[in-house]
């Protein structure tokens, strides 16, 4: 029997990707371990070995085709004594291919591309301002490199941010301009690195320490509380520590209970620390840019699912935006989704269902998390009189848990409804494919929090 | 950061033996054993002043005293230049004194009064001084030891020839971030002076039943740090090894440790009665190893100075004392309205 050879996945969050090059023809002899081809996502090329061998049969998808999907045959390899001519079509009609990836699995880790059509004006871009479409790592190696190129003081630090381009590349391309001196690889040491860097910025260096994930970040809290965070108030105001610690936060995908958590809570109680959870490129580029500058530690937690993302951002020559303020990403007046990071996912998902019934939302992506931006929220409850916070985190002691108890005390009398969250569920992250889409929250369950608050 | 040292080699191997030979310390001019003497008597009374006063309820919360480890701090301090650092834990009273931090904010900070370092809202381990370089007085064991590593790598990020002095105890010899602070330091060679004032008890766990090598200038071994075991109630061979130390990191040689072998007179905090020890080994310790009368003694046998020299000394000192012991007095407690300053700094538009 002939094989077919399958576009791989490169991480578990890749869903296509481009066939760059074949390194073998139609009539080729591979054997197990011969590169056959390059792979190439937004991330990172890979060369991509064979693994079965046999005459190459037919090469199903020509070298330079982009958007190829995970799964999809891209190539036929002979059993001994078969004949090519025997599979001329094996697999490259359109329905066979689609036939092959659209296991319930994949589909299900689809996100829906961020909308467009439906976001509100943001006030702080100039009206005729080109936009670009970039991703979000892409903006947030921008603001990196635009903040290193203006300020020798700053250095970005962590595992595998210098050669290796970051885990997640994030940080690719930084190393080549900057070099080694403020393109730091370290030894895996969270705990130790953090310090250092705090130690760092006490003397007026402005570190950029990268996380690989918040989840290591665990070894290294201390200092990002006890030293970074308190140093300033335990001084009387003589010492500032000027960081930023960042990296992915949050579930990713089929990655387990250790790398999955969600710590959006855990930093936005600190006092002495600013906290930013951007969804958008756009956010992300402000916000990072805006961090880097702050003369405060702040965490900066991104999502390694928003990554690959592409947004729209402004192209202008210095795009910086305020800590502290959330955004309007949709206008309503039906109920009020509140969200950030990659639950807005969830959130955009839900309200262009909404929309369908006649039940119009206006969704905040929160952006900061500390300080909070209780003010917009509150003007939007005002409005629409029923509130729904949309977080990936446990539900105890949530981000969704401080803005119920901030809403009540505040606009009480403006609540028409019970407030309601749609929270991970309180359960550490299961790995079994199923199990993982019952953890997190979904569109559908925002939708019936909806119903439920609107009594529909 | 690149490592200058080619990675498969090890080129420092001979150089960084660690020093077995009892080699002649020198000896402090007239002029140095006077100086030396005054800071470590300033020390002690001090410190004393603070404990009488925290018997007194002035003083609230932990308060760690110093009483027989001023040998390490006084002859450190002669090793360091102009913009070079100096971190320590929570034992830091002494360090403060002798980077020449004004005592009157030191003690107004012990009461927790608006005239102290930190306006009262540090206390006791946690004070600072951006003028005088020096960076805490911090409160979680071995933290100092990886912030400190921050500031010899920020002199290493800047190119210029200064040292970061890190201070820390037999116990934070223990803490799992000396070590990757230790890799990191040599890895990179970092200008890092660590300091280990063995002073024989993390609290109340002597340090044989707390650690497998209790030889704790050998914990850099596994990192090609050289290190040396000094006298810690010797001033003059602290002086000289920290000197050596220094000059050490400032030939771009990367980090070097220092463990003092001193002694606390004192419990570990005013709060414990210290019944882990015996009374005879604290006696012991003060009648044969005292610091400052090993100076003392000194100066008097070359007659530098004479017993009425040495009163008008203590005459001086105390006059320090009580002038920071009232001023911490009369210093105001904090404005409520302190309470919610200095977390976040205002942003610059």
């Amino acid at each position: 029997m002939s094989i077919q050879i399958l576009m791989p996945a490169l991480s578990p969050t890749m869903e296509e990707g481009t066939l760059a090059k074949w390194y073998v023809k139609e009539g080729d002899e591979v054997r197990s371990g011969d590169i056959i081809a390059d792979i190439e996502t937004d991330k990172a090329t890979m060369e991509f070995e064979a693994v079965d061998e046999g005459v190459v049969g037919q090469l199903l998808v020509p070298e330079g085709t982009e958007g190829v999907l995970v799964n999809q045959p891209i190539a036929v390899i002979l059993a001994d004594g078969e004949d090519a001519s025997a599979h001329v079509n094996v697999a490259a009609t359109p329905s066979e291919t689609v036939e092959t990836v659209s296991n319930p699995e994949t589909v299900a880790v689809v996100v829906p591309s961020a909308p467009s059509a439906n976001l509100v004006s943001d006030p702080n871009i100039p009206d005729g301002t080109t936009m670009i479409s970039i991703t979000v790592r892409e903006a947030l190696r921008d603001a990196m490199a635009e903040e290193m190129r203006t300020d020798e003081n700053i250095f970005v630090m962590g595992e595998e941010v210098a050669e290796y381009h970051g885990a997640y590349k994030v940080t690719q391309g930084l190393l080549e301009e900057f070099g080694p001196r403020r393109v730091v690889d370290t030894p895996i040491t969270e705990h130790g690195f953090a310090g250092l860097a705090s130690g760092a910025a006490l003397t007026g260096l402005k570190p950029i320490v990268e996380f690989m994930t918040f989840n290591f970040a665990m070894q290294a809290i201390d200092h990002i509380i006890n030293s970074a965070a308190k140093m300033r108030y335990m001084s009387g105001g003589q010492m500032s520590c000027p960081i930023v610690f960042r990296g992915p936060n949050g579930p990713a995908s089929r990655v387990g209970a250790q790398h999955s958590q969600d710590y959006s809570s855990w930093y936005a109680q600190i006092p002495g620390l600013k906290v930013v959870a951007p969804y958008s490129a756009a956010d992300a580029k402000g916000l990072l840019k805006a961090a880097i500058r702050d003369p405060n530690p702040v965490v900066f937690l991104e999502n390694e699912i928003l990554y690959g993302k592409s947004f729209e951002v402004p192209d202008v020559d210095d795009w910086v935006l305020p800590i502290g303020k959330a955004s309007v990403l949709r206008g309503g007046t039906d109920v009020t989704i509140v969200s950030f990071s990659q639950g807005l996912t969830y959130a955009l998902e839900a309200a262009s269902k909404l929309a369908e019934e006649g039940i119009e939302a206006e969704v905040i992506d929160l952006r900061s998390l500390r300080p909070l931006d209780t003010e917009t929220i509150i003007t939007s409850v005002m409005k629409t009189n029923r509130l729904v916070v949309v977080e990936e985190t446990w539900p105890i002691c949530g981000i969704a848990s401080e803005i119920a108890a901030q809403v009540q005390e505040k606009a009480f009398d403006y609540l028409d409804a019970p407030i309601m969250r749609v929270s991970g569920k309180d359960v550490p992250m299961p790995y079994a494919a199923n199990l993982e889409k019952l953890a997190l929250p979904t569109a559908t369950e925002v939708v019936a929090a909806v119903h439920s608050v609107t009594y529909r | 950061m690149v490592s200058k040292r080619a990675p498969a080699t090890v080129k420092k191997t001979a150089a960084k033996k660690k020093t077995t030979k009892k080699k002649a310390v020198p000896i402090f001019s007239k002029e140095q054993d006077l100086a030396a003497y005054r800071l470590m008597l300033g020390i002690r009374r001090f410190e004393e002043k603070a404990g009488q006063m925290y018997g007194m309820g002035l003083i609230g919360g932990f308060c760690h005293l110093y009483i027989g480890q001023e040998a390490v701090v006084v002859g450190v301090q002669t090793a360091v230049k102009e913009g070079d650092q100096v971190i320590t834990g929570y034992r830091d009273h002494g360090h403060m004194l002798a980077c020449d931090m004004d005592p009157k904010a030191v003690m107004a900070e012990l009461t927790g009064r608006e005239g102290g370092l930190s306006k009262g809202k540090g206390g006791s381990m946690h004070m600072f001084s951006r003028e005088k370089n020096f960076f805490g007085g911090h409160g979680i064991v071995g933290a100092q030891v990886s912030l400190g590593t921050g500031l010899a790598f920020s002199n290493h990020y800047r190119g210029n020839d200064n040292v970061a002095f890190i201070y820390f105890g037999d116990g934070a010899a223990n803490q799992g971030q000396v070590y990757e602070s230790f890799n990191m330091a040599e890895l990179w060679e970092l200008p890092a002076v660590y300091v280990i004032e063995n002073n024989q008890y993390a609290m109340g766990t002597a340090i044989s039943r707390a650690s497998a090598q209790t030889d704790l200038s050998k914990r850099g071994v596994s990192f090609n740090i050289p290190g040396e075991q000094v006298d810690g109630m010797d001033v003059c061979a602290v002086s000289d090894a920290a000197k050596r130390a220094a000059e050490w990191c400032r030939a771009g040689k990367g980090p070097f440790i220092l463990e003092m072998n001193t002694y606390r007179y004192r419990g570990h905090s005013m709060s414990d009665p210290a019944k882990y020890r015996a009374r005879d080994e604290v006696n012991k310790m003060r009648e044969e190893h005292d610091p400052i009368e090993q100076v003392k003694a000194r100066l008097l046998k070359s007659k530098a100075i004479d017993e009425a020299g040495l009163k008008e000394i203590d005459a001086e000192i105390r006059a320090m004392v009580t002038d920071a012991a009232n001023f911490a007095q009369e210093s105001r407690e904090p404005n409520p309205s302190e309470l919610w300053t200095d977390i976040t700094e205002e942003v610059q538009p």
